[in-house]
């Protein structure tokens, strides 16, 4: 087998037009950049038929032109995606490969975009996020690795190779290096994106890892959300002593720096007192507490149907907390070994508890402020006025007025917790460290770094995409929320 | 005013006790104390062995107790050990003589000594913070002019193409934290891979002699993180200022727009930025620890994860105490700038 080139048969053609299309591009938004310094403010004029005039002078048509040239960069990049599913294998270079390996992301995308875009009138907020541009390069970029980790985990896609398999003379290989003979029919040539310090296919460990930071971050976002609500709505309702006592506390964890945090929660000599163990305990029954006073605070005049719903509710959850917390292995054992089906691996059990730790004070800190402004609104006083609760006035009338911005925290904050965790890998904390995760690959690659850079690097552009991914993500829901 | 700056010195005061109890407390755990016993001992050492050796060492007093020594607050102790020998905490753990002091801790200025680096923790962490110091110091020489210029620049046409692409910059700094952007600066600029081999990928030559070529990349890295939360948080208090009713009777006199930016506008709109600048110190101290792993650079972060990560418990706590006096002395300083520069509140 041949090593494969980075382009392939694109080299000498879509490729040479794709860079020179965005330095067109780029020259041109420098340009208008400058040019906007100096021009004339805009004034909208409108047009006989309502529309809005478009931007007269040479710098409207520079606005036009670019604008055409970015839907070429487009066009370009569609065309590649396109071409190369056609092409044999091989042909297309990495870069092709790299693309079809994607496939059925590729498709998942178009699909959720064609039917979100033709029916986003009728979406609500999700709807309107397709009126923005930014908003829609962010929840591309967001979808693409959610469609990743469910292809990969799930159904064993995208990958090429095991994440673990090691196949001895591709240690530290270039990107396509092909895999030496003698292997079964239907193993794949090539190590896509070259080889690690162990010979393990870089390609394959990226996007195994996807799924790791996929289900550690918005799960571990969850549960911040819910403590930080749970106990951030009665502070700024009540207010007084509890208000101070539970502030102080939050500053207390705001102060202390993460990392040294990290180092102490996360040492093996600190694992096996069973302190992460205790913390989990403390932390996973606030789900069980949120939902249990919503529920109570709701029905609880309709004591039939309040029964059953706490049920419905409260039995899974309470079963699925006994198996996750009680664990064999630790001190905290309060489940009978044999009912407990869930056994979650100390390591990621205590990354993610230090990281809902870590995040819920500021979840509370916005809970709080959210809700001593919300509590002074007319509709508040009516609620008290009718007689009801403390806690259904917090859960059914404060909470979901406070969504909008809670919604956007929540997607900056799964990408803080991405960046979270890829810290904890970057210091080898926690995770084993042959695990695929994003942070450990980096933390594998760095210590080479200066002699083979291409096995960190995947990783890190990955990290970097998902989280740019949540924060234009987050931006474009920000803008058009505010402007109902 | 006086008044507000004691109360937040109490509140600073009663934080920093709490943080160092549980600092103090999770690095005095019997498992840790253990595997320092067997560290400093002998490893083979059986289960009684290291009983005794932490009795006879003063470790196995109650946590208050050695909290308070620790701190300086009770007598530091004396104890006559299983093996005949009487060892003092004051006096380096051999025995007392006639100008051994009854009190040594944190607040005399005995910080303790390092078991890894065979050193006396307060001279480790003052040559190592100095190191960093010199960091910081163009750190920030390079992030707050460059985010709020950013920030400015993009906060006084609000909605222009001006500010959706300073806004789109400054979204991606705040997405690439430095453990990415420094791998990626390093592939980039210290490896002939691109062929743009303009930096040193190791900062250690920067110890003693910085230049621009080994300490270029560690400070842009840290700076880059940072800057794009000043500039957002500064573009959110240009544009508000912008839209002020002074604002608008300054443009109706008949001012010029740079006039109106840089003598009007300007000087209100740093207010905020100021305060946020100010709690962004705690997280550049965890840019620092990344960043100096990464760049090998021997400061204050490097050597908290060497503390950290070889069990070096006084170290570690001579660490911890110094970040959290940082974080919470900045807290102060933004808490107090706050009023201060605000002219409705100093006022009134």
């Amino acid at each position: 087998m041949e090593p494969l080139s980075w382009t392939g048969s694109f080299g000498s053609t879509l490729i040479p037009a794709l860079t020179i299309a965005v330095f067109v591009f780029l020259a041109g938004v420098v340009v208008q950049t400058i040019m906007s310094f100096f021009a004339p403010e805009v004034k909208l004029q409108a047009n006989a038929d309502g529309t809005i005039k478009s931007r007269g002078g040479l710098l409207g048509r520079l606005e036009k032109l670019n604008l055409q040239i970015f839907m070429l960069i487009v066009f370009i990049i569609a065309a590649i995606i396109v071409v190369s599913w056609f092409m044999p294998y091989g042909k297309a270079g990495i870069l092709g490969e790299v693309i079809k390996r994607f496939l059925p992301v590729w498709l998942s995308l178009i699909v959720t975009f064609a039917v979100s875009i033709t029916f986003k009138r009728k979406l609500g907020l999700y709807g309107k996020l397709f009126d923005s541009m930014i908003g829609m390069i962010g929840f591309g970029l967001v979808m693409f690795w959610v469609f990743t980790s469910i292809y990969v985990g799930l159904f064993d896609m995208i990958a090429t190779h095991d994440p673990l398999q090691q196949i001895s003379g591709i240690k530290n290989k270039t990107p396509g290096f092909p895999v030496p003979e003698g292997q079964d029919e239907g193993f794949f040539p090539h190590y896509l994106l070259g080889g690690d310090n162990l010979a393990r296919d870089i390609f394959s460990r990226m996007v195994h890892g996807s799924v790791i930071v996929m289900v550690i971050a918005p799960l571990a976002t969850v549960f911040a959300f819910m403590v930080g609500i749970t106990l951030g709505l009665p502070a700024g309702y009540y207010g007084g002593k509890l208000d101070t006592l539970l502030s102080f506390l939050a500053n207390l964890i705001l102060a202390f720096p993460v990392i040294l945090l990290f180092y102490l929660l996360v040492t093996p000599e600190i694992v096996a007192t069973g302190l992460p163990n205790y913390m989990a305990a403390f932390l996973f029954i606030f789900p069980l507490v949120f939902f249990g006073v919503m529920i109570n605070s709701r029905f609880k005049t309709q004591p039939s149907k309040n029964t059953l719903l706490l049920a419905v509710v409260l039995i899974p959850l309470g079963l699925l907390y006994l198996n996750v917390v009680s664990d064999a292995d630790s001190p905290l054992q309060i489940w009978p070994a044999a009912l407990d089906f869930i056994n979650i691996p100390s390591g990621i059990l205590v990354v993610f508890v230090s990281v809902v730790f870590v995040n819920s004070p500021t979840v509370f800190r916005i809970v709080r402020g959210l809700a001593l402004d919300i509590k002074t609104r007319d509709y508040v006083a009516a609620a008290q006025t009718r007689g009801e609760g403390p806690w259904y006035i917090m859960l059914w009338e404060i909470l979901p007025n406070a969504r909008g911005p809670l919604i956007v925290d929540f997607c900056l904050r799964i990408g803080y917790t991405t960046i979270l965790l890829g810290t904890l890998g970057f210091f080898g904390l926690g995770l084993p460290p042959e695990s695929p995760d994003w942070g450990s690959t980096i933390n594998e690659g760095r210590k080479l770094l200066l002699i083979f850079a291409h096995p960190a690097l995947p990783p890190a552009i990955a990290l970097l995409s998902l989280v740019l991914g949540l924060n234009l993500l987050a931006d474009g829901l920000r803008e058009e929320s505010l402007k109902d | 005013m006086g008044l507000f700056i004691l109360r937040r010195l109490g509140v600073m005061i009663l934080t920093a006790l709490c943080l160092t109890f549980i600092v103090f407390w999770l690095t005095n755990l019997f498992p840790n104390l253990e595997k320092l016993a067997k560290t400093q001992g002998n490893f083979r050492m059986s289960d009684e062995a290291v009983a005794t050796y932490l009795g006879n060492r003063g470790y196995t007093q109650p946590l208050p107790v050695k909290y308070g020594q620790w701190l300086g607050v009770l007598p530091g102790y004396v104890i006559e050990g299983t093996d005949g020998e009487t060892r003092a905490r004051c006096a380096a753990a051999s025995s007392p003589t006639e100008d051994t002091p009854t009190f040594c801790g944190v607040l005399q200025g005995e910080w303790g000594q390092s078991t890894v680096f065979k050193d006396s923790v307060s001279k480790i962490v003052g040559t190592r913070l100095a190191l960093t110091g010199k960091l910081m110091f163009w750190v920030m020489m390079v992030m707050v002019p460059g985010a709020l210029i950013i920030g400015v620049l993009a906060g006084m046409r609000e909605g222009s193409r001006t500010d959706r692409s300073l806004s789109t910059v400054s979204i991606i700094s705040t997405a690439t934290p430095e453990y990415v952007s420094g791998v990626i600066f390093i592939a980039v600029f210290a490896t002939p891979l691109f062929g743009m081999q303009w930096f040193k990928g190791t900062a250690t030559s920067a110890m003693d002699g910085a230049n621009f070529e080994n300490f270029f990349l560690p400070v842009i890295t840290i700076a880059l993180y940072g800057m794009g939360y000043i500039a957002r948080m500064t573009r959110a208090s240009m544009t508000e200022v912008m839209t002020a009713q002074y604002i608008r009777t300054a443009r109706l006199k008949g001012v010029s727009f740079p006039n109106i930016v840089m003598k009007h506008a300007l000087r209100n709109a740093l207010i905020a930025p100021f305060t946020v600048i100010m709690l962004q110190f705690p997280w550049l101290l965890n840019g620092v620890v990344i960043v100096e792993t990464l760049f090998n650079y021997k400061g204050f972060g490097w050597t908290l994860v060497q503390a950290a990560s070889n069990n070096d418990i006084e170290l570690l706590l001579g660490v911890s105490v110094v970040s959290v006096f940082v974080v919470l002395f900045t807290q102060l300083i933004s808490d107090i700038g706050y009023v201060f520069l605000n002219p409705r509140i100093r006022i009134s």
